[in-house]
């Protein structure tokens, strides 16, 4: 193309700087664990691992922190829970909406699409409202007090589930529109029975988007903050936990260390989405 | 193929499916809508009627807020567009093909950290005792400690860089279906760079231009923990107001009538964005 090198230079810087500018924060939270000071801030102190691995205050370690570990421990529970549900009701709805024809599609298409655009605040609030009247009711005209319907993990299971069956759904469905229906017609000529073919055929093709897809609302769960604040009860997740902190407490490199275990953890866990990903291909 | 088998798989299927949308997502709403309409009058006695919504226009905070908040996600959207544009631009037609998928997923890394480990990094970047504030008062180029969060312009960056993603994602895939002909036929015919880009680029990036501004201002509007971490205690964001209503103030009344507020009106705005631009919610929102 006709750019003069002038041009193409700054062309150049500027993605530099655009890279530069997507890094900074995450540098920062990053780099600051491993200073030897109270404060995540400059001057450096030299190196440690305290912010991990020390038993004692002032400079309490991650993995010494009660609260913090119990934080990581319900964001685990939570996200599997939630990427498990959500994978089974998306696949459900992959084969629903590729393989079936019904009255309204075109509106129940919308409908799938439309949790990705209600702010998570708003989940958030409507089922924490839904739920406390529903559970009003049962105990106003039973006497019974359902503890689930209450700010806690089940509703922020059921929060975090509205939105991210939308995502894993779009994921499957992705996948088993590229099937080739030949396949399945082969096994059902060869004598095989609708399930068995769904069992040994087209499920197995699925698996890598079925994986991806509970990768990525696992991940998207264990960052969720908006729709989560709403619905927490008293076990708390490692966000709010960290939020709370923040907050509260002010900022000690504690966070920072959190920032890390997080980064590192998801960064692992979106390579190797990747890589599942690409295997069929090779 | 027995044709109840067919409908036994059918329906099936089509439960999970009406459970979450229909317990989930729109008896919610409805529940929302419901608490915003009624007063409460005392213990349990409530009346039902506008009451909500005519508190909340004739209170300037409120409203203002709404105002706010819709204003700085439009500056939000429209930055990230300037900033993602050329990005998405240099990835999709300037970068080698090897580079391409690279820098691609170098965008993409921020998106896989969660929102309050970036703003978490903002404020050890930004605030008085932060890393920028040190560092120009060590080089001699300010006297003292400045702070540079809670305040607009801060905010606004914080949010530009929380949403960037959303928007360069949608824009790279729309020019990467681009020949390069057109553009080669655009400068053989005489057009300068100015023409060629505001007659064949502009108009081809469109509905990745209109998927990515739709999704930035959703994400915009909706945001919690950017606008108040890196804002502080006048940040004055609507979803701010949602939460200390609902939880703080234990006004669920007023904090439904907030919500669905804020729903009618990112509903509104989308609804005029795809109108404007004749696409569809299914063809801008579901692509990737």
């Amino acid at each position: 193309m006709q750019s003069s090198t002038g041009l193409r230079l700054v062309y150049r810087a500027y993605m530099v700087v655009f890279f530069l500018f997507l890094v900074a924060p995450l540098v920062a939270a990053g780099v600051f664990a491993f200073n030897d000071s109270l404060f995540p801030s400059l001057p450096w102190n030299g190196f440690t691992l305290d912010w991990f691995f020390s038993p004692v205050e002032p400079k309490l370690g991650l993995f010494h922190d009660e609260r913090l570990l119990r934080g990581l421990e319900n964001s685990l529970y939570i996200g599997v829970i939630v990427a498990a549900l959500s994978v089974a009701a998306g696949t459900c709805n992959a084969f629903l909406f590729e393989r079936r024809a019904f009255p309204l599609k075109g509106l129940a298409y919308i409908l799938l699409i439309i949790p990705l655009v209600i702010p998570g605040v708003i989940l958030g609030i409507s089922i924490l409202v839904l739920a406390s009247m529903i559970a009003n009711w049962i105990d106003l005209n039973f006497g019974l007090f359902i503890t689930w319907l209450r700010p806690g993990i089940p509703l922020i299971v059921l929060g975090q589930f509205s939105f991210l069956t939308t995502i894993t759904s779009l994921v499957i469905a992705a996948r088993l529109q590229k099937f080739d229906m030949a396949l399945e017609e082969a096994a059902l000529n060869l004598g095989a029975g609708k399930l068995r073919v769904l069992a040994t055929v087209t499920l197995p093709f699925l698996y890598p988007a079925m994986f991806s897809a509970f990768v990525v609302a696992f991940l998207v769960s264990f960052e969720n903050f908006n729709t989560t604040l709403m619905l927490v009860g008293s076990d708390a997740p490692l966000t709010i936990t960290m939020y709370d902190r923040m907050v509260k407490a002010g900022s000690t490199p504690v966070l920072n260390a959190v920032s890390v275990v997080l980064m590192l953890g998801s960064g692992l866990l979106a390579l190797a989405s990747v890589l599942v990903q690409r295997e069929p291909k090779a | 193929m027995g044709r109840d088998a067919g409908k036994l798989s059918l329906t099936l299927l089509m439960t999970p499916f009406l459970l979450w949308i229909g317990l989930l997502i729109i008896l919610p709403q409805i529940g929302i809508g419901y608490v915003s309409l009624r007063e409460k009058v005392s213990y349990d006695e409530f009346h039902y009627g506008l009451k909500n919504y005519v508190d909340f226009i004739s209170e300037p905070v409120y409203r203002n807020t709404l105002f706010r908040t819709a204003w700085m996600s439009i500056v939000v959207t429209a930055l990230a567009l300037v900033v993602g544009f050329p990005v998405a631009y240099y990835i999709a037609k300037i970068a080698r093909q090897k580079s391409r998928a690279a820098l691609f997923l170098m965008c993409l890394i921020p998106l896989w950290v969660s929102d309050l480990v970036r703003a978490y990094g903002w404020i050890v970047l930004l605030r008085e005792t932060g890393v920028v504030s040190r560092t120009l008062v060590a080089l001699g180029i300010i006297g003292q400690p400045v702070e540079m969060l809670y305040n607009d312009a801060t905010v606004v960056m914080g949010l530009v860089y929380t949403v960037v993603l959303f928007m360069i994602v949608p824009l790279t895939s729309t020019l990467q279906g681009m020949d390069d002909a057109l553009l080669e036929a655009g400068y053989n015919l005489g057009g300068s760079r100015l023409t060629v880009f505001r007659r064949i680029i502009v108009p081809y990036a469109m509905p990745g231009i209109v998927s990515g501004c739709i999704i930035t201002f959703m994400l915009t509007a909706g945001s919690y923990l950017t606008p108040v971490l890196l804002g502080g205690k006048n940040s004055s964001w609507f979803t701010e107001q949602i939460y200390n209503q609902f939880i703080t103030r234990y006004n669920w009344e007023a904090g439904a009538t907030f919500g669905v507020t804020l729903l009618v009106f990112t509903s509104f705005v989308v609804w005029l964005g795809l109108k404007l631009t004749g696409q569809s919610l299914a063809t801008t929102v579901a692509k990737d």
